[in-house]
């Protein structure tokens, strides 16, 4: 299972001397969604252009799917999709003629090739407008055109590149579905964002880049509990007596602060809302509210180039 | 350091795309009507000429070329407009990718950036010599209609290297407009640039060579003055396009002749040395060999600083 799909070992870009990503490593597993995150200018997409060998590496090494980038880019691309920031397609082709013509590129079989550009945009509910000109899309069917392609292909790995930047809301919770769907089809996916809080929801695991290096690596909650120790805040609004007392007692609870007339903040390693609950009750309360907060990646951030005395210029 | 695979995989996928996108283009399509609308019009005041003149001319049907009834001649109108579609053709050929920003997803498929760039430039000389073989046969045709004379094999012969020749005027430009748009990321300025450097080889060049010929040579040396101002004359491309026109299309000595030493800033003072006789198509064609192999040689060297400067280039928009 532990399978890597994707290795990347002190890679290094460098503009006439000046480093825009600063020797990062990182490894990805087969079928998992893993996320690039940071604010925009932080090297994403330099590293992104060079793991497909469309940027040159200035030093390190990467393996995509077993194959050097720089050196073997068409056994790359062959097997990774893409989908650039803000992608584009030729406005004046419908969206099936663009897919053809990707189609083409690939090498695809003529036999084959229309059922799977028919089958790739039926996933992405774009089938009603196969033939429209992309001239006349919206931004969001863009981007679902750009994972039909992706999927056209049979890609190993799609990297996307700020998938979800300016889509609405309702377009942003499609796209992500979609991307979740890859993930299902075994799709090993690498995503770019600097909407930290939209894609947490997503991704497996996730490195934050800052500056051109990755400060944190790791899944969503261990980067909480590494940033914030504890990391969970549960939230009790409750009636009755010697409560807070209860409260300490509770496995897992750190601290108790109180946050209003009847209500408590408790600080906790994990979800005790089971606990708590149990021990207001236990204690004959009360309970009229009981809420978790989990730092957002956003809060985790930022809470942790705080900690570092850096800046953290999150987007 | 060794790649893998083709340079040229894809390369006949992305040139069939290109020339649909041509012939679909508004641009060009109107580029093409114009400069054969008014070819077919010079063509007609030259036959309209040539029907009150009809003597024993052996070379009839290359006059078609060179008269035109108080209008441009063919010969020099090619020079003019051949250019214009060429640019037409390629100004916007990497940076619309860029602007479009389809460059990056087009890239991320299994071919190299070569593809695109010979694919783009082979769809480009595709078109133009589809356009220039149809100019070139609606010329012939109108003069087998209007002269009721049809061609010898010689004018045929003549005809074709005009054809060959033009098509290679063509290319030098289409690649300057290819490597304008590689250097410059808007498609207007790349256009404009473009068109600053045709207007500027076409009409200043001749009007600066002479004058650029003089600072480099010492006055009392009259032929060598003479020299360094063809070649430098020669530096444009449009210098030897009229070359090769002047001596492939009237094939008589004295014109030959003539021709050869107007470039040299002089004029034939025998009169009549040679009155009638004609030089043979094989030695026209030797004479204007090195113009016709300068204009390839200098379409393949922009093609090839645009190809340079293309790999180098960043992806991201």
């Amino acid at each position: 299972m532990s399978e890597n799909v994707l290795e990347v070992r002190g890679l290094t870009k460098r503009y006439n001397g000046t480093a825009v990503v600063k020797g990062i490593s990182f490894s990805i597993t087969k079928g998992e969604i893993f996320g690039l995150l940071g604010p925009n200018g932080a090297g994403k997409t330099t590293t992104i252009l060079m793991l497909l060998g469309l940027g040159e590496i200035t030093d390190g090494q990467a393996r995509v799917l077993g194959h050097d980038p720089a050196r073997e880019p068409l056994q790359v691309k062959r097997r990774v999709g893409y989908l650039p920031d803000q992608v584009g397609f030729y406005d004046n082709l419908s969206a099936f003629e663009n897919l053809r013509f990707t189609a083409r590129l690939i090498g695809i079989d003529r036999r084959e090739r229309d059922d799977r550009i028919m089958s790739s945009l039926t996933h992405v509910g774009l089938k009603d407008v196969a033939y429209r000109p992309v001239g006349t899309f919206s931004r969001g069917m863009r981007q679902r055109l750009g994972l039909a392609e992706i999927l056209m292909k049979n890609a190993e790995i799609a990297i996307l590149d700020e998938p979800t930047s300016g889509l609405d809301p309702q377009g942003t919770l499609e796209l992500l579905d979609m991307i979740r769907d890859l993930k299902r089809h075994s799709v090993t996916v690498l995503l770019s964002s600097h909407l930290l809080d939209r894609v947490q929801s997503i991704c497996d695991r996730v490195a934050l880049f800052n500056n051109g290096s990755i400060a944190l690596i790791g899944t969503v909650d261990e980067l909480r509990r590494q940033v914030f120790g504890g990391g969970f805040r549960v939230e009790v609004e409750a009636e009755g007596q010697g409560l807070a007392e209860r409260l300490k007692t509770v496995p897992g609870v750190s601290k108790v602060d109180p946050s209003g007339p009847r209500s408590w903040t408790l600080g906790a390693d994990r979800d005790v809302r089971p606990e708590a609950a149990a021990a207001v009750v236990a204690g004959g309360g009360r309970l009229l509210r009981l809420s978790v907060e989990e730092p957002t990646l956003e809060a985790i951030y930022t809470g942790y180039f705080r900690t570092q005395g850096g800046e953290a210029h999150a987007a | 350091m060794q790649r893998e695979g083709s340079a040229l995989q894809g390369v006949g996928v992305v040139t069939l795309k290109e020339i649909a996108d041509h012939f679909s283009s508004m641009l060009v399509v109107v580029l093409v009507v114009l400069v054969v609308g008014t070819a077919i019009a010079v063509v007609w005041g030259a036959v309209g000429e040539l029907k009150e003149l009809t003597a024993e001319d052996p070379f009839l049907f290359l006059r078609l070329f060179t008269r035109s009834g108080g209008l441009l001649p063919l010969a020099a109108l090619l020079s003019f407009l051949v250019p214009l579609i060429a640019i037409g053709l390629g100004f916007d050929a990497v940076n619309g990718e860029h602007n479009r920003r389809t460059l990056s997803r087009v890239l991320s498929q299994p071919i190299y950036r070569d593809a695109l760039l010979f694919g783009k430039f082979l769809a480009g000389l595709f078109v133009l010599a589809v356009t220039l073989l149809a100019l070139w046969l609606m010329v012939i045709g109108l003069g087998l209609v209007s002269l009721g004379v049809p061609p010898n094999i010689e004018e045929i012969g003549r005809a074709m290297i005009v054809l060959v020749a033009a098509i290679a005027y063509a290319g030098v430009w289409l690649s300057v407009a290819m490597l304008f748009s590689i250097v410059f990321r808007s498609a207007a300025t790349a256009a404009l640039a473009s068109l600053g450097l045709w207007l500027f080889m076409t009409i200043l060049w001749p009007l600066f060579s002479s004058r650029v010929a003089n600072a480099f040579s010492t006055a009392n040396d009259v032929l060598g003055v003479l020299q360094t101002q063809q070649a430098f004359l020669r530096l444009s491309p449009s210098a030897l396009f009229s070359e090769v026109m002047a001596v492939i299309l009237d094939p008589s000595v004295r014109s030959t002749q003539q021709s050869m030493l107007a470039a040299l800033g002089l004029v034939l003072l025998e009169r009549g040395a040679i009155p009638n006789a004609t030089i043979p198509l094989l030695e026209s064609t030797l004479i204007v060999w090195p113009q016709i192999v300068g204009l390839m040689a200098s379409t393949i060297l922009l093609f090839v600083l645009g190809y340079v400067i293309f790999q180098r280039q960043e992806v991201r928009a």
